[in-house]
């Protein structure tokens, strides 16, 4: 039986509704309860469940670096920030140094990457609160994110281009021309949506005070990310807890105290100016060197001295047949995705599969916030708090 | 190198008021980790968040270990951060492999809301006053508790 809610006594007019999961404003397969009465919400319960795919699971049967494709599945549109965080921990374990010039193309990927993501999120938002051209716009820019990815990993969008101890592969030459290219045409293009939606007197009467959440139940409730920051806390952990030289560069968190709808929207346009300001800091600066660390029993060789050298070889031999031993311990890495707090927390027995590798996944925390945002307002409402909160149903239900 | 986990704040004032609380103290590359007596966890949780100097009131994440066969056999798995100074701090319970029980953080936290039921619905284990504890990943009718080590990856078939 899924989940559905009591009718109360004496509350016999009231209308129980089962939203999705098949509904196309839920993004993806999330289902809600909701108690109605007339077209006020009163109660709501969400139901998900429906992706779970024991990822968790899976990792423990997986090698560390094998698990890096399964990281990818999880937020589907943010897959080098979920990348990046299972290197990270992987590489907490391992106490390995990562040299500066994979660090900053880990930056500058992760910010196209928040882009790419907050684009879906502008799009999709903007088309359930009856906005269909800025739907079309956001994904006209993305496609262009989508092919510098293609350009540096192969892949459009299950990238797996991090690896533990640096990148897979040196990009290709010519990349950073496909990167200047997006980053020259970029605040243009943003300065349209904002044309389009920041002063329009309906996007400003479906968003603001829609949604409201103060910063106490805010942190109460676990959220993170831009639906923290929409409500006044700076907390951004590029900034308190910088991990991947994010201390190096310069940038603003964005924040606005309203708490609306309409504030985390404020927000994410801005973390995408901030984001692009990154992306040329970090395309300025770009230092020389090795893309990988020099780790040889954790990376992989280069192709070219396996032909050469016998040791290369061996490791190579290793590494792929039974991978590499971090030492016995645990590690908990946080980074700051698209959606907030991603966290992988790595348990290590000293084999050379995770004893247990858990993630925090951003959306699902913040999905618990959902029926607190909705309860007591009209059912028309429902879709922009969902699209507020900006979950991937991937990564809730992992 | 790894620091010593008796500088850390959170250890040295739980010391100070809840001598009783802790079992354990670890460290592992400047992690700490508490582990902490399942009766005194809730005086523990609410001095963690309210303390002056400490204030952790935002549970980031709450899961689970499954250390089978040995006994105690789970550990539940607390993280929190403080967003006033920026700390973290783990702390852990262990509980036996017969019917493991633990106190609900959500008076405490009402984020562990969603955080518990994964683990119930994952581990099996059960989280006293918990307002809505049910599945929530898996349908309800579901058998056994998948994240346990002697539940087999692919499956019973």
């Amino acid at each position: 039986m899924p989940v559905t809610l009591e009718r109360i006594p004496g509350k016999e007019e009231r209308v129980i509704l089962s939203m999705g999961p098949q509904h196309p404003s839920t993004h993806g397969v999330l289902r809600l309860v909701l108690d109605l009465e007339g077209e006020t919400v009163v109660r709501a319960l969400y139901d998900i469940g429906y992706l779970h795919t024991g990822f968790e699971k899976s990792f423990e049967d997986k090698t560390y670096s094998q698990g890096i494709t399964l990281t990818d599945r999880m937020d589907y549109l943010a897959p080098l920030s979920n990348n990046l965080g299972h290197c990270l921990a992987a590489e907490k374990l391992l106490d390995l140094e990562i040299p500066p010039r994979a660090q900053w193309i880990r930056v500058l990927l992760t910010e196209l990457t928040r882009i790419q993501s907050h684009l879906v999120w502008l799009g999709t938002h903007a088309i359930d609160l009856g906005a269909m051209s800025v739907f079309l716009y956001c994904f006209r820019e993305r496609e262009d994110v989508l092919h510098i990815f293609e350009a540096v990993s192969g892949q459009r969008m299950m990238t797996s281009y991090f690896r533990i101890g640096g990148l897979a592969l040196e990009p290709p030459l010519g990349w950073l021309k496909h990167v200047e290219k997006f980053v020259k045409i970029f605040p243009g293009r943003l300065a349209e949506y904002e044309d389009l939606l920041t002063k329009n007197p309906i996007w400003l009467h479906r968003t603001q005070g829609v949604g409201y959440i103060s910063a106490e139940d805010a942190i109460a409730y676990g959220l993170s990310g831009p639906s923290l920051r929409g409500s006044g806390p700076d907390w951004d952990l590029r900034k308190k807890q910088p991990y991947s030289s994010y201390e190096k560069f310069d940038f603003k968190v964005a924040t606005r105290p309203e708490g609306d709808v309409y504030a985390r929207y404020l927000v994410r346009l801005e973390e995408m100016r901030q984001s692009l300001r990154i992306v040329e800091q970090a395309m300025a600066g770009l230092p020389e060197g090795p893309a990988k660390a020099n780790a040889p029993h954790i990376v992989m060789p280069e192709r070219e001295s396996m032909k050469t050298s016998i040791e290369a070889l061996i490791y190579h031999f290793k590494i792929v047949t039974e991978g590499f031993h971090p030492p016995v311990g645990e590690v908990y890495q946080a980074i700051e995705s698209p959606r907030g707090e991603l966290g992988f927390y790595m348990v290590s027995d000293g084999s050379p599969k995770p004893f247990r590798c858990h993630v925090r996944a951003p959306s699902f925390a913040n999905l618990q916030a959902l029926p607190k945002l909705i309860e007591g307002r009209l059912i028309a409402d429902v879709v922009a708090c969902i699209g507020t909160i900006d979950i991937v149903l991937g990564e809730v239900d992992r | 190198m790894t620091a010593d986990p008796q500088n850390s704040l959170a250890w040295q004032k739980l010391q100070a008021y809840f001598p009783d609380a802790i079992e354990n103290v670890t460290s592992f590359r400047d992690e700490v980790t508490l582990y902490i007596r399942p009766a005194l966890l809730r005086h523990t949780w609410e001095f963690l968040r309210d303390e002056p100097g400490l204030e952790f009131r935002f549970l980031a994440d709450v899961t689970a270990l499954d250390l089978y066969p040995q006994e105690p056999r789970f550990e539940v798995v607390y993280h929190l951060l403080s967003l006033e100074n920026g700390q973290r701090l783990r702390l852990k319970v262990r509980l036996p492999g017969e019917n493991p029980a633990v106190p609900s953080a959500v008076p405490v936290w009402p984020s562990a809301i969603a955080f518990e039921r994964e683990v119930f619905d994952l581990f099996g284990i059960t989280f006293e006053g918990h307002p809505f504890l049910k599945r929530i990943l898996l349908p309800d009718n579901w058998e056994g508790h998948p994240l346990r080590k002697d539940y087999p990856t692919e499956g019973y078939r």
